[in-house]
């Protein structure tokens, strides 16, 4: 028994009763690169600018997180006006709002506890923005069928993944739940599956083919791991993150087929789904593609898909809005997860608000429509120059090469680096990619995080950087990274 | 209840189950929403709709924003600076000047949500020997499944019904050595003021508790989220960190503490915004540290840090909104500690039933002592009496209640329910009378 024992006969205990070693040991191993370390230090650097220290940079410039209105992206007029009547209904007489969105406000009120965004809302969401969800689920999927019982709204999307995985793990020893992840991976994954003490089965995209899923790779993954673990669900998020790649239609089915004959729980993490710019490349649902592979598959292969309202155009990170549909879920476990969600009572009810704005934008017969697709398109087709622009510039650069980034918000190009610099990382004890990145923070003021937080091929060295910060500054940030490479490469020469 | 029945009383039914105030139709504060509605829609920050202090307070918030916006993700997972250090000075007014460390505040989306946090660092992670944490009977009924879903074993404690809900030391040792043999306790959980028990402690009960949890090496972690819900002469709330910080060094500087409060449950009311924060006193450099990762891929939102910057920093005198601000938070006050009073006064008046006082909180917590006939009824359906009683309390006279146990009220012979008396004083009277007319038909049925 612990120290505490000794506490009964009397007098205090010596130390305290949570140290590191007293602490569940799950939550010890988990790690978040994206805001990690090399945050930690740019934060510390903006306090020494703002205290007058003097920089060989004015700014840091936070390409590290996905967060577009922090990076100078405005957001949906529409969106917000709505948002506004519902926090404070007084404004519904003012005749400064357009009527669509005083017809919105009212309805999303009226479902609401005493007509309040301030009310707990039922576990699973308001009714009708689930039945929002499916109905725009139905629409995106050319009129496959959703049922509202099987949209879960949640705090962000990483809430619906964390309480599936949560679902899903089980088991002791060599029974213990395995989970597949792509490397690279968004790390939310991995601290998940740390977190809750599951076995983590890395299965490797091919950078050699822009990130894609080999079929191969995936037999090879869970071959390896049935050895070990129980392999129950594979995670695979489309369009990608950090590696932004919009899996072909072809790969997808591929995927599916796995699934079924592996007898794993597809998890399919699909915020970025407006987020597409490649010519040739469509996001394909995993849903839909599904559905359109018959009944054999259709009734009988278990998927969660994810969405948020923390990406595509409307980048609204900070109300942590999301849902999960759920298909073919065993009856039983549905229950459990229902029992599950109640935990955390409710997602936040202007989440939810949002998201039912999201799934029901103005229609062209609505006077706020054209304002709407404006700002929406702007907004998408700002990333899509700036995806081009990103990638064209970093395979420029000798010693970086970068494969096209075709969708989401990132760019994870590859990065070789000379031995001698590799050995000074091991020297500092650095992993090589943190080094590299942490003396590009230091000396240019540019906040990446490194490869290593992502999963990368041993020997391989890469960074994620958003594409989000605006045309002209991210032209100058790329300009810097050139100049800073260039100048690493020639010191360890 | 089939649905039929729902539909036809769908109009008329009085929730008082859950304790939400907005549900109730009680608030929002006119200041809170009108800084909200001019951060989410910057438009609003030139428009005279909106109080000049409001549109200031709003920009003031969206000046600490990146990108001056709503939605960005939390600059730092576990709150905005500024907003903890808003906090951390609450909190040191609150406790007569004692410094608050903003480093040591954490942000997050509610009290079941930070709770849930501590719970995992603080369990076992085994199933083979369960971090044991000491539970008040009656406690929240939302606690059993956060402690389930941690892999944590509840030890109860039963409060003291006859000194209105108190909590007796020897019963906290009784607990916790009998827990020993089966599980390894290691935290000690309290609400003051209680939920549902509406107990308000004294210096001398919260000294008696923190010592115990000294002697025994238990982590303290207390819920005072309804701190500003005190009603009745001479109630006054104590925090915890106050009396523990008077009490002796050997106390003050070793007890370890987590106090939780939430934008959910005060004068607010603000529930569905999600949003609470908690303090830790004493504990291991390490805990905040694994906090923070943990927090790191969970970032708060940031429509409530500006909900609860208000909250601890509300509108003072000389400012426009103040006058209102003040005169809307004693309305809701005072309909709260008036109906606290009348439900304890008229429950006490029926068949049966015995109701301690709520001196804080939202909650009347009466015992039935139900006839036998009844009883039988009830278990002859399967169902536990409270159970069946709230179901036909619901169904007869449209009034829902929490059954009793639901907040873990163990014993056999007496029954309890949950009663909020978060609503306005007509329809909390209305609620009385029908539950009076029903509880008197009962009685003449069984």
């Amino acid at each position: 028994m612990s120290q505490q024992h000794a506490a009964v006969n009397g007098g205090l205990p010596n130390g305290k009763v949570l140290t590191l070693e007293s602490m569940n040991p799950n939550v010890k191993k988990v790690e978040y690169a994206v805001r990690g370390p090399i945050v930690q230090r740019a934060v510390q650097l903006e306090k020494e600018l703002r205290e007058g220290a003097k920089k060989p940079f004015t700014e840091v410039i936070r390409a590290n997180i996905g967060d577009a209105h922090a990076m100078g992206q405005k957001p949906i007029t529409f969106l917000r006006q709505v948002l506004a009547l519902c926090a404070y209904p007084d404004l519904l007489e003012d005749n400064k709002f357009p009527e669509d969105a005083k017809q919105r406000a009212r309805r999303i009120l009226g479902a609401c506890g005493g007509q309040s965004i301030g009310a707990y809302s039922a576990s699973p969401g308001i009714e009708c923005v689930r039945q929002d969800v499916a109905r725009y689920i139905e629409k995106r999927d050319g009129g496959i069928p959703s049922n509202p019982d099987n949209i879960y709204l949640s705090t962000g999307a990483s809430d619906a993944i964390v309480t599936m995985l949560k679902l899903m793990i089980c088991g002791e020893g060599a029974g213990r739940t395995g989970v597949m992840i792509s490397i690279p991976q968004y790390p939310l994954y991995s601290a998940a599956l740390a977190d809750l003490g599951a076995v983590q089965i890395n299965y490797y995209l091919d950078e050699d083919k822009c990130w894609s899923l080999d079929l191969k790779e995936l037999k090879r993954a869970v071959d390896e791991a049935r050895k070990h673990c129980n392999p129950r669900a594979i995670c695979i998020i489309n369009p990608g993150n950090p590696t932004g790649q919009v899996q072909s239609r072809e790969c997808i089915e591929e995927v599916i087929r796995f699934a079924k004959e592996e007898h794993l729980f597809l998890m399919a993490d699909e915020v970025y789904q407006d987020n597409v710019y490649a010519d040739g490349c469509k996001f394909h649902s995993f849903k839909k593609v599904l559905f359109e592979m018959g009944p054999e598959y259709s009734s009988t292969v278990e998927l969660a898909s994810f969405h948020s309202t923390s990406k595509c155009y409307m980048g609204e990170c900070g109300f942590r809005g999301g849902y999960m549909e759920i298909i073919n879920m065993d009856p039983e476990v549905k229950a459990q997860l229902t029992k599950l969600v109640s935990v955390r009572l409710c997602p936040p009810v202007p989440g939810q608000a949002l998201l039912d704005l999201v799934v029901n934008p103005p229609q062209s017969d609505e006077p706020s429509h054209g304002t709407f697709i404006k700002e929406r398109s702007a907004v998408l087709a700002a990333l899509a120059e700036k995806a081009r622009m990103t990638g064209e510039m970093f395979n420029t650069i000798p010693g970086i090469t970068c494969n096209p980034v075709q969708g989401a918000m990132y760019t994870f190009p590859r990065i070789s680096l000379p031995q001698k610099a590799i050995d000074k990382a091991k020297e500092e004890g650095k992993v090589p990619d943190m080094y590299y990145c942490m003396r590009l923070l230091e000396e240019e003021g540019i906040c990446l995080v490194p490869g290593s937080g992502f999963g990368q091929r041993e020997g391989t060295y890469h960074f994620r950087m958003t594409i989000l910060p605006p045309a002209e500054k991210l032209k100058i940030v790329l300009e810097k990274i050139k100049t800073f490479h260039l100048r690493f490469i020639k010191e360890f020469s | 209840m089939d649905a039929r029945t729902t539909q036809e009383i769908v109009q008329t039914v009085i929730d008082l189950s859950s304790g939400d105030l907005h549900r109730a139709g009680i608030g929002p504060v006119s200041f809170v929403r009108q800084v909200l509605a001019a951060c989410l829609y910057t438009n609003l920050l030139r428009d005279d709709n909106i109080p000049l202090d409001a549109r200031q307070r709003a920009q003031q918030f969206l000046d600490i924003c990146p990108g001056g916006s709503v939605g960005v993700y939390s600059s730092s997972a576990v709150g905005m600076p500024y907003v903890l250090q808003r906090i951390a000075e609450f909190i040191s007014r609150r406790d007569g000047g004692v410094t608050a460390d903003p480093h040591k505040i954490i942000f997050n989306s509610g009290t079941q949500e930070n709770l849930k946090l501590v719970l995992s660092l603080l369990s076992s992670g085994r199933d083979d020997l369960q971090t044991g944490v000491l539970t008040p009977v009656p406690s929240p009924h939302t606690l059993p499944r956060l402690l389930q879903y941690n892999r944590l074993s509840s030890v109860p404690y039963r409060l003291q019904q006859e000194q209105g809900w108190a909590v007796d030391v020897e019963e906290l040792h009784r607990a916790v050595t009998d827990a020993r043999a089966h599980c390894d306790p290691r935290a000690l959980f309290i609400c003051n003021p209680g939920i549902p028990t509406g107990h308000v402690q004294d210096r001398k009960s919260i000294e008696s508790v923190i010592r115990f949890a000294a002697a025994e090496g238990l982590f303290l972690l207390v819920n005072e989220v309804y701190q500003d819900c005190v009603y009745g002469p001479g109630v006054e709330f104590l925090s915890y960190k106050k009396v523990l910080l008077e009490m002796g060094q050997e106390y003050s500087e070793h007890v370890e503490l987590i106090s939780f409060n939430s934008l959910s449950n005060g004068s607010l009311g603000e529930c569905g915004l999600r949003g609470g924060y908690m303090e830790l006193l004493n504990t291991d450099k390490v805990v905040a540290e694994r906090l923070m990762v943990l927090m790191g891929y969970r970032s708060p939102a940031i429509l409530p840090q500006s909900a609860l910057e208000i909250m601890v920093n509300p509108p003072t005198p000389g400012e426009a909104s103040y006058p209102t601000y003040t005169q809307e938070i004693s309305l809701i006050h005072s309909n709260l500690s008036h109906n606290a009073q009348r439900g304890y006064e008229v429950m006490n008046t029926l068949k049966g039933v015995s109701c301690q006082p709520a001196m804080g909180g939202i909650f009347l917590f009466p015992r039935l002592d139900l006839p036998a006939r009844f009883l039988e009824e009830a278990k002859t359906l399967g169902l536990q009496p409270d159970v069946l009683y709230s179901q036909m309390l619901v169904d007869k006279a449209g009034v829902c209640v929490g059954a009793g146990s639901e907040n873990g009220s163990e014993e056999e012979t007496c029954y309890y329910i949950r009663l909020s008396f978060a609503a306005s004083s007509d329809t909390f009277q209305d609620a009385l009378s029908r539950l009076c007319s029903f509880h008197h038909q009962l009685h003449e049925t069984y």
